[in-house]
């Protein structure tokens, strides 16, 4: 079996009486996508924050191609990999979306201490950037106001930020989240395609793309993994439809 | 609308023309407040970096401009008394020439910007307006109270310092001078705007969740930024102590640092040439209001309050109106 991607190893957080996080253990194998569900309140968004960088876990560790990232910033496991998308887009919205692609092309490139060159005139990252654009199909929106973008198109632009990193790993937090069916639609079958790139976890809340993308999924409720395993797996998992899915899904 | 490029073409235009019209009329004194509001505006250039494009509100940059100006004031003074700065461990003379005199107040306010800005990047909003103008307000303490260079009377120096070629004594060529200095500082300002630091940065005052997930070190982008910031900021502070021949405590105080602010509040945050509208308008107003009434301020303040209620693009942006952005 080949060596997981990402791997996360035990991991705690508490906040006070609270356990967000409970001796979670999930690896993000290469070719897959990897869906992370759960109810509101789960502890999703605190344990993508512990593997993505911003929160350090009391206990455990996160791995990244077996390299310990644990306790580097924020921007140092960018720079080792790890490309997030956020739920709610985090965009420079006073930026062209052109422009919001060549900021991730110039942080991954690591040449942020440049101060004379042009940068809208650098070949290299110009091209990344606009095929990151064209990859998510937003070259002919490219010198439009980010802020003027439609909430899709804004989705999309996340996406394409992600891209420019050339990326290890992709997190995605809720990518569709309010897309609406057909963007929806198409971004899954993006998605589909961009696994083979490079592995994906996917917190996501359309059970319709979780069970149309993943290769595996992860339950986490009350902080705690409780099941992991296929969409079968998942799907006929009797502790799942009673915690999560409800009764009226599993009819 | 104008692009900005002409609304800088002439601002800079007008700041060149004045001057040379005033040494047509014979007006020697216009040459000096041209002058004034080019240091002044030199000074905004530099606390622009950092509030305008980096989004670091520093209530505090009299202190770059302090130890600029003290930088001047100090190796001048020995040179005029023929006295050594230092002895042991090795001679150190004071000096009158301006390259030498810029390049210490550089190299100095550069230092405390990066001793100050790593300290008070630690905090964000707020505290970090209060952190800055506190270590402002210390230099300004120490410099009423440290008895060597004149204390709180400060200190004179009786001839204008030289510059290579030059007679700094006669106005409108001291007023080349600082323009010239002027236009080379803008310059590189305008190709580090759009550097890829330039992106960098102003991308990280927009959001700086998404600049640090792109594996951008925010803090050290900043601190970077910071030091330039205020190395131009003394710089600006060296020629101001030898356009008055004069550097006291004033030159630390927090009125200065709001003083500076106001010039780019005034022309236009984050746009190139705000801070020469800003810092001409203000020397204007100052001239001219204070001509007509003590109390001049009180107008000041409502223009500023016009402009942060109703032009908050200032005077550039008020014209341009195009968002702040990489062309």
């Amino acid at each position: 079996m080949a060596d997981p991607v990402l791997a996360v190893h035990n991991i705690s957080k508490s906040f006070g009486a609270l356990k967000a996080s409970d001796n979670v253990t999930l690896d993000l194998m290469p070719g897959e996508v990897h869906a992370l569900i759960g109810p509101n309140g789960a502890g999703k968004s605190t344990l993508i924050k512990q593997i993505a960088g911003g929160l350090t876990p009391d206990e455990g560790r996160v791995e990244l191609l077996g390299r310990d990232v644990t306790g580097l910033s924020t921007a140092a496991r960018a720079q080792a990999g790890l490309s997030r998308t956020f739920q709610i887009s985090a965009l420079a919205m006073g930026y062209t979306p052109l422009e919001n692609v060549m900021l991730g092309a110039v942080g991954q490139s690591g040449g942020v201490f440049r101060f004379f060159r042009p940068v809208m005139k650098d070949k290299m990252l110009l091209e990344r950037a606009w095929q990151a654009l064209k990859r998510v199909g937003l070259e002919e929106n490219a010198h439009a106001m980010t802020s003027e973008l439609s909430h899709g198109q804004r989705r999309q632009l996340e996406v394409a930020v992600a891209l420019t990193l050339k990326p290890k790993a992709f997190i995605m937090d809720e990518p569709m989240a309010g897309m609406g069916a057909e963007g929806s639609k198409r971004l899954t079958d993006f998605l589909h395609t961009l696994k083979e790139e490079a592995p994906i976890l996917l917190v996501e809340h359309d059970m319709d793309a979780v069970f149309a993308l993943a290769d595996r999924i992860s339950v986490l409720v009350y902080g705690k993994i409780i099941a992991t395993g296929s969409v079968d797996d998942i799907r006929n998992h009797p502790e799942v439809r009673t915690a999560y899915l409800g009764e009226e899904d599993a009819a | 609308m104008i692009r900005e490029r002409y609304i800088n073409a002439v601002i800079l235009a007008l700041m060149v023309i004045i001057p040379i019209a005033a040494l047509w009329m014979d007006e020697p004194f216009t040459i000096t407040l041209a002058t004034k509001a080019v240091i002044l505006a030199l000074a905004a250039v530099g606390l622009n970096l950092a509030l305008g494009q980096g989004g670091l509100v520093s209530f505090g940059h009299a202190a770059y401009f302090g130890v600029g100006g003290y930088a001047m004031g100090i190796l001048a003074s020995h040179a005029q008394n023929y006295t050594p700065l230092m002895e042991v461990p090795f001679l150190i003379e004071g000096t009158n020439q301006m390259p030498v005199i810029w390049l210490v107040a550089v190299v100095a306010s550069a230092l405390l910007a990066l001793v100050i800005g790593a300290l008070s990047l630690r905090t964000s909003g707020v505290y970090f307006i209060m952190v800055t103008l506190a270590f402002g307000q210390m230099l300004y303490y120490f410099a009423i109270s440290w008895p060597a260079y004149g204390g709180e009377d400060g200190l004179s120096i009786y001839v204008r310092n030289e510059f290579p070629g030059l007679n700094t004594l006669v106005p409108i060529q001291f007023f080349g001078l600082c323009f010239a200095v002027l236009c080379v500082v803008l310059f590189m300002v305008h190709r580090l705007n759009q550097s890829p630091f330039g992106l960098a940065l102003m991308g990280a005052h927009q959001n700086e969740e998404r600049a640090r997930t792109v594996g951008i070190n925010v803090t050290r982008l900043r601190l970077v930024a910071f030091v330039i910031s205020g190395a131009i900021t003394g710089l600006a502070g060296a020629l101001f102590a030898d356009l008055n021949r004069f550097v006291s405590p004033v030159m630390f105080d927090w009125h200065t640092s709001g003083q500076i602010m106001i010039f780019i509040i005034l022309g236009g945050v984050a746009r190139l040439c705000g801070p020469l509208a800003g810092a001409s308008l203000y020397i204007i107003l100052e001239h001219y209001l204070g001509g007509l009434s003590e109390y001049w301020q009180i107008y000041l303040g409502l223009i500023l309050l016009f402009v942060v209620l109703f032009a908050k693009g200032g005077i550039v942006g008020g014209l341009a109106r195009k968002e702040v952005r990489h062309g």
